[in-house]
């Protein structure tokens, strides 16, 4: 391993091979991926099911096919990949120290770090669910790697709490397996899940999707032996008197997913408490100058094709970082981008519209399911945009694209505001 | 003449489709709100398809098991003929991502086709990079 | 024939059979569990307690304080995580103050050393976190921490490594005083006892000793019952905690008590020896002996009571809840020492809290009683040190390589939150008394216990464990017996549809 790179990218998922890819392109000469697994492609190399890439390539690819894609590319750009290496800081002085078997513990100097790290899964202690702690419960995700790279089967009659797009392709993978899932329990009135998903995955299979449910008791020693789910209120509290004990021998648990920003909070860098990603700004960097993130890390994406294309703007800005150095003294005019009324988050949070390309994307979620509104952007006090919108929900990114001409500093732009409209 | 409810799949609003049809074909569909949601309540009932992917278990290989899909969408009702005939390929490391599997996979006429590869444990345990 | 044998591979257990294994004696401590330290020792607050608690002059204030004071240097000893961090008995009523005065003076005659009060003044300039309504504290420097697994781990370890034979998975069903009296020995001595018990695949094995000594925990009053007219009663009294991730560990740098009030004992928080934070636990009488499950009820208790003596606690970052069972025996003090109607039948019952403080005292004291009691001789070349676990990132960057150069294995993380590499997770399968499932490997090493709770490395470390002890993925449990983690390989499940 070298010791000196243009750019460091940590992760060799999704997001870090598009963001090597394009900070190569974009003249970086020096770039390295460093993943921890043996192979690159991260929790693609799992989703072995079909619908990735409809937007990137205009086909439906497979997860393991769509990571082929970027893998091959990486590899004719002669972009060094270190698997097997754990990152184990990040410095805002730009150095990282990783480790592998082959070499020990080494130092890094980049020139810029791009964060690719993804995310995690909540566990079951993050719900602070009640009951015993046999074998048995496994995150959606967990149980997707026992059953597509293990190619062992974690249960045979299973209930899933959550219904996030994982817990819905594993309620279909393990169902194809052979194994029975009885229900679906969502806390929401609603799910978070695609519909194509709730259709393949459930329905076809006359899997009860149960909303506004939730699982107050598990029963079992050794080995899971039942799931009481019960229906909440309003506030997502049990409903007394509603309860319902399912037998099964399997919990899988699809209840959300955290970015890992370990790395990012030992660096120091200013964390985004909506999207627990780090804040940045136009050109994806973080709150410390030529570290940049995004994918999962960042905020947690609906598609792998929204990660990929975030990803390269990512590495292009790790490259113009390396050749024309901190462009943050250039942008004099710092606009805070506001989540307003319904909207939960906004990425980026702050734009200097000196540096920003002739059309800026925001990406953002909204808090709660709304239909027939209006989605609005409002720059200082001036609405710019109107959007009617005949539905948005949580589970969905949206995105709209801001022009540079619309934020000419001579409009003395303080803050654009988006918010969820009545009318 | 028969009545079905569907949940149609073209975006997040989900609309409720109810498609009737009898022996000569769909007579209504009501409930959709855009031209995508009539074709796909249409082609719901009368002709379902799904794209499989699942795994098989791969012999003398890294990983015991390769992902595999079937090269076009087959009939609904297919899918567990399907993964039955799946379950007794067992094909020998090395496996090549695009690598056909097996050809007219149950009488669908697609084929099986490995979506990722596969290295055979020899070669790497003598080439450990 | 063994000389002793020890029911019960808890803390207790084991602090008997490595102080006994000083000894020329043939001792076997049976396990019902497949590992060391899967009852109320794994599951409890990890606290050295000070002694200032139990009253004057009962076995829980003497083993309390001297185990307290044995600490320090068990730890080296033994070489397992121990900090003395000290505590704080919060007073929270200006009314309740001579509360603070009694546990002071009550602490004092046990002959607990540097107790003093303290006023809010100097609590805050301590702890930056404390309740607003906190009036007083009781401060016991002595006070600690410990990891209950690893020093339950260490005394079984350096026990076997002295040649104390364990038996997992064997459960006694039966125990039968043997006739007459020892051939050769005097007269006072008994002809021993059968332990009939059960093995992992339901089979029967008859273990013959001349003594028997009851640590069996949360069972303890059913084994000295199987053998003593005099019985015992114990009371299982589940405790519910919650653990914090570790960005949530230096809420606090004491363990923090609540001074009893009327309403019951509160809950203490505290950080633990590997930096998460410790908020219970609660007391809730059950007749369960396993009844390890939390409620939601007892969980809500937790993040109340917790907030009497702290405050702001981050709640929001908890990773887990469990709950542990005390073994409250109705008398209410630990019951050692040889039983009135059944000679060499030794009882080491009742231990709830300060048991794990107790543990070397008990250790030390039950082994006292062995020797004298049998006539034990010294052995000639016993081991009183246990190296513990390498832990790569307690070394030197230069040390840390050197050990990657020698075992490539300590270069790869398996468990990415804890940042526990593939060498450790070796390691702990191979040590004394290996790990043989996933709760085993991470009681060893905390591999899986970090926030993600092993979402990433489960898969990982099955693979490891599989290959290194030859057993299939889907015989792999997370803790023995039926606790299978996968039920089958995928195609040949849908053979069975």
């Amino acid at each position: 391993m070298n010791r000196t790179y243009d750019v460091v990218i940590v992760g060799g998922g999704p997001a870090g091979l598009a963001a090597a890819l394009a900070a190569k392109r974009e003249g970086a000469e020096r770039v390295v991926i460093l993943e921890r697994n043996q192979e690159p492609g991260g929790i693609l190399n799992q989703c072995i099911h079909n619908g990735f890439g409809l937007h990137t390539f205009s086909e439906e690819l497979t997860g393991p096919e769509y990571a082929d894609r970027f893998i091959r590319k990486v590899k004719e750009e002669k972009i060094p990949i270190f698997p097997g290496t754990t990152v184990l800081a990040v410095n805002a002085d730009h150095t990282v120290t990783a480790m592998n078997s082959r070499e020990g513990i080494v130092k890094l100097r980049a020139g810029a770090i791009v964060l690719c790290m993804g995310c995690r899964e909540r566990p079951r202690g993050a719900l602070n669910l009640p009951g015993f702690r046999p074998a048995g419960i496994f995150s959606a995700g967990t149980a997707q790697r026992l059953v597509n790279i293990e190619g062992c089967l974690p249960g045979r009659e299973v209930v899933i709490l959550g219904s996030g797009d994982i817990g819905l392709i594993m309620a279909r993978r393990m169902t194809l397996e052979g194994a029975t899932v009885k229900a679906v329990a969502e806390l929401m009135p609603y799910s978070g899940g695609l519909k194509r998903n709730i259709v393949q995955c459930l329905d076809d299979f006359g899997i009860p999707l149960k909303l506004s449910h939730t699982v107050v008791d598990i029963g079992g020693k050794e080995r899971v032996e039942s799931v009481t789910l019960a229906r909440v209120d309003e506030h997502q509290k049990p409903i007394p008197g509603t309860e319902e004990k399912i037998s099964c021998d399997t919990l899988l648990l699809s209840v959300g997913l955290i970015p890992e920003n370990e790395l990012s909070i030992e660096a120091g860098i200013a964390i985004n408490p909506a999207t627990k990603g780090p804040t940045v700004n136009e050109r994806l960097e973080t709150s410390i100058p030529g570290i940049f993130a995004c994918g999962n890390v960042l905020h947690v994406h609906d598609l792998v094709d929204y990660v990929s294309e975030e990803a390269a703007a990512a590495g292009k800005n790790a490259a113009r970082f390396v050749q024309n150095g901190n462009q943050n003294s250039k942008g004099k005019t710092v606009v805070t981008v506001i989540a307003g009324n319904g909207v939960r988050y906004t990425v980026p949070s702050v734009i200097h519209p000196e540096n920003m390309n002739e059309n800026q994307k925001i990406r953002f979620r909204v808090g709660t399911v709304f239909r027939d509104v209006y989605l609005s952007v409002y720059l200082n006090n001036k609405r710019i945009r109107h959007k009617k919108c005949r539905i948005l929900t949580p589970g969905e990114m949206e995105e709209v694209i801001l022009k540079k001409e619309e934020l000419g500093s001579d409009l003395h732009p303080e803050k654009i505001t988006m918010v969820v409209e009545e009318d | 003449m028969e009545k079905r409810e569907l949940t149609c799949i073209g975006c997040p609003m989900g609309c409720l489709l109810t498609v009737e049809k009898d022996e000569i074909g769909v007579q209504s569909i009501t409930g959709y709100t855009c031209k995508r949601g009539r074709i796909y309540g249409e082609k719901e009932v009368t002709n379902p398809t799904r794209i499989v992917t699942t795994t098989v278990r791969v012999q003398g290989g890294v990983h015991p098991v390769v992902p595999v899909k079937t090269s076009s969408d087959i009939p609904k009702a297919a899918v567990y003929a399907c993964m039955e005939a799946i379950r007794t390929i067992c094909p020998k490391a090395p496996v090549d991502a695009g690598e056909i599997l097996a050809k007219n996979i149950a009488g669908t006429g697609a084929n099986l086709i490995a979506t990722a590869s596969c290295k055979a444990l020899e070669t790497c345990r003598n080439n450990p990079n | 024939m063994y000389d002793i044998i020890i029911i019960g591979a808890g803390v207790c257990g084991a602090a008997i059979a490595r102080e006994l294994s000083r000894y020329e004696a043939k001792i076997c401590v049976l396990e019902k569990e497949e590992d060391v330290c899967c009852g109320t020792s794994k599951a409890n607050s990890g606290i050295i307690h000070a002694g200032f608690d139990a009253e004057n002059g009962t076995w829980k204030a003497k083993m309390n304080v001297q185990g307290n004071k044995m600490m320090p240097k068990m730890a080296e000893e033994l070489d397992f995580p121990y900090q003395q961090l000290g505590s704080l008995v919060v007073c929270t009523d200006e009314k309740r103050r001579n509360g603070l005065e009694q546990l002071l003076e009550r602490g004092r005659k046990n002959g607990v050393k540097g107790l003093r009060i303290l006023e809010r003044e100097e609590l805050l300039g301590m702890e930056a976190n404390i309740s607003d309504g906190a009036v007083a504290a009781l401060y016991a420097p002595t006070g600690g921490i410990v990891c209950p697994f690893e020093m339950n781990l260490a005394y079984a370890e350096n026990a076997c490594t002295n040649g104390v034979e364990f038996r997992f998975s064997t459960r006694v069903k039966e125990i039968r005083k043997r006739e007459g009296s020892m051939k050769g020995t005097d007269s006072l001595l008994p002809a021993g006892y059968e332990v009939i018990c059960e093995t992992k695949d339901g089979e029967k094995e008859v273990f013959t000793t001349r003594f028997l000594i009851n640590a069996a925990g949360v069972y303890a009053d059913v084994i000295h019952n199987m053998v003593c007219k005099e019985k015992l009663c114990i009371t299982p009294r589940r405790g519910d905690y919650v653990l914090l991730d570790k960005t949530a560990g230096m809420h606090v740098s004491h363990t923090i008590f609540a001074l009893p009030d009327g309403m019951g004992k509160g809950v203490l928080i505290t950080p633990t020896v590997h930096g998460n934070l410790l908020v219970g636990p609660t007391a809730i009488e059950i007749s369960d002996r396993e009844g390890t499950n939390t409620t939601a009820e007892g969980l809500l208790q937790v993040a109340v009571k917790s907030q009497k003596t702290v405050k702001n606690l981050p709640m929001n970052q908890t990773i887990t809840s469990f709950a542990g069972l005390r073994a409250h025996e109705k008398g209410g003090d630990f019951i050692l020492g040889e039983a009135s109607d059944a000679p060499g039948f030794v009882d080491c019952a009742g231990i709830e809290s300060p048991g794990l403080s107790s543990a070397p005292a008990i250790g030390v004291w039950i082994a006292d009683l062995m020797k004298e009691r049998m006539h034990l001789r010294e052995k000639e070349h016993f081991v009183s040190k246990r190296k513990g676990m390498v832990h790569p990132f307690s070394l030197s960057d230069e040390e840390h390589n050197e050990l990657i150069q020698k075992n490539p294995a300590y270069g790869t993380i398996a468990c990415r939150c804890e940042k526990i590499s593939e060498g450790e997770i070796l390691d702990a399968i191979h040590r004394p008394l290996g790990a043989r499932s996933l709760d085993g490997i991470k009681r060893r090493t905390r591999a899986g216990m970090g926030r993600c709770q092993a979402g990433f490395c489960t898969p990982g470390t099955m693979e490891l464990v599989s290959r290194e002890l030859q057993v299939p993925m889907t015989e792999l449990t997370k803790c023995g017996g039926n606790s299978k983690i996968v039920v089958g390989f995928t195609k040949e499940e849908a053979k069975r549809r």
